[in-house]
C-alpha cells in the first residue's frame, strides 16, 4: 500500500472495509474445547436442558467471536496468512510506522452467537491520532472497529482496538528496547 | 426433569463485594490448548523456542483471546448462567507463562438499571502473577432483576449493552 496523507485518513474514518464471512459455520466443537481450555462449567455450554431454559437453545461464549474469523493455518490454494485486522496493518504500512502494540480491546456483545451461524465481520476505522510521542517511540493512535453480523443482519458484536504505530525511540544507554 | 439454573439477582449485589478468587497454576498444556481453542497458529504460543529466539520471552504464553475466555468463565462461575455479558475491555500489561500461577480478582464497582430496565453490574478484575497486574479487565453483565427477569429475553431497543 502506498503512503497515506492526510486527506487519505479523513477519507478512510467511518468507511466500512474488508466485508468477509467466516471461513466455517459457528460450531460446538470449538465451543467445547475452548471451555475445556479454561475449565468453564457455564451449563449453557454443556446442559441442552439449562440452554433451551435460559437462552432457547445452545450458544457460544460470547468472548469467542473473534475466533469464527480466525483462517485456517492453510487451505487449498492458498499462497500467503490471511490478516485478522487489515486495516491496522494497512496504517502501519501506509503511515510508515514498522512497530506495533494494540493496547486496549473492548468487546460490545449484542445478539447471542448460535452453532450453525454464518458471521460475517467488517472493519471501520474509527480515528487516527496526530503524532505522539509516548516511551516506544514516536507514531499515531488509531481505534479501529470489528463488526459482527450472522446471516440475519442481526448485530452479534463490535469490537473495538486501541492501536499504536510507531517508529522505534534510540536505543538507551542500557541496550532496552524504548 | 425440568431444568434449573442457579440465578444470581441484581439486588443481591452491592459495590465493593468481592468475586470468589479464581487461582490457576499455568502449565505449557494450559497456553497451547488455549492457542488452539482460539484458531491462534501463531508460534509464540506453541514454540518455546521461536518465543524465546524471536520473541525474547522466556517461553510460550497465554494469548488474549483465551484470556478473554478466561474472564468470562470467571464472571460467569460468580453469575450463574442467567449472567449475560454485556462488555469486556481489558488492558494487557504482561505476559503469563508456564509455570506462573494466574490470580484472577473481581470487584463490583457498580450497579444500575438501564433505560430499558435491564439490571447490571460493573465490575474490575485483574489477573496477577506474584501480586503482579498482567492483564485488566473491566466488564459489565447484565443480571436479573428478579426471578423472572432474564437478561438473555433482550433483544433490540431492549438490549442497550
Amino acid at each position: 500500500m502506498s503512503a497515506i496523507g492526510e486527506a487519505d485518513i479523513d477519507g478512510m474514518i467511518g468507511v466500512e472495509q474488508y466485508e468477509e464471512e467466516g471461513e466455517f459455520p459457528v460450531e460446538r466443537g470449538y465451543v467445547w474445547t475452548t471451555c475445556a481450555s479454561v475449565e468453564n462449567g457455564n451449563p449453557l455450554f454443556w446442559d441442552d436442558e439449562v440452554a433451551d431454559l435460559v437462552t432457547g437453545g445452545p450458544i457460544a461464549p460470547p468472548t469467542m467471536v473473534s475466533v469464527w474469523f480466525r483462517p485456517h493455518h492453510w487451505a487449498p490454494g492458498r499462497t500467503s496468512q490471511g490478516l485478522p485486522l487489515q486495516v491496522h496493518f494497512d496504517l502501519k504500512e501506509g503511515l510508515g510506522l514498522p512497530e506495533a502494540v494494540m493496547s486496549d480491546n473492548t468487546i460490545v456483545f449484542h445478539e447471542p452467537v448460535r452453532p450453525g451461524d454464518r458471521l460475517v465481520t467488517r472493519q471501520i476505522l474509527r480515528s487516527v491520532s496526530d503524532e505522539k510521542t509516548t516511551k516506544l517511540g514516536t507514531g499515531r493512535f488509531w481505534v479501529i472497529d470489528v463488526e459482527y453480523h450472522n446471516q440475519r443482519r442481526d448485530l452479534v458484536a463490535v469490537e473495538s482496538y486501541t492501536g499504536f504505530g510507531y517508529r522505534r525511540a534510540e536505543i538507551d544507554g542500557s541496550g532496552a528496547r524504548s | 426433569m425440568s431444568a434449573t439454573a442457579a440465578v444470581r439477582l441484581l439486588d443481591s449485589v452491592s459495590v465493593g463485594d468481592e468475586l470468589p478468587e479464581l487461582v490457576y497454576p499455568v502449565t505449557a498444556t494450559t497456553v497451547v490448548l488455549g492457542a488452539l481453542a482460539a484458531r491462534d497458529w501463531r508460534p509464540m504460543h506453541h514454540d518455546k523456542d521461536f518465543a524465546v529466539n524471536r520473541n525474547g520471552t522466556r517461553d510460550i504464553f497465554l494469548n488474549t483471546p483465551n484470556l478473554a475466555a478466561w474472564f468470562e468463565r470467571f464472571i460467569t462461575d460468580w453469575s450463574g448462567p442467567y449472567g449475560r455479558l454485556q462488555r469486556v475491555t481489558f488492558r494487557m500489561l504482561g505476559s503469563i507463562f508456564p509455570g506462573d500461577t494466574m490470580v484472577f480478582h473481581g470487584v463490583i464497582t457498580d450497579t444500575g438499571v438501564d433505560e430499558s430496565g435491564c439490571g447490571w453490574a460493573a465490575i474490575d478484575i485483574s489477573v496477577s502473577v506474584d501480586g503482579d497486574a498482567k492483564t485488566t479487565c473491566t466488564a459489565r453483565v447484565a443480571l436479573p432483576r428478579t426471578a423472572d427477569d432474564n437478561p438473555w429475553d433482550r433483544r433490540g431497543d431492549r438490549w442497550l449493552p
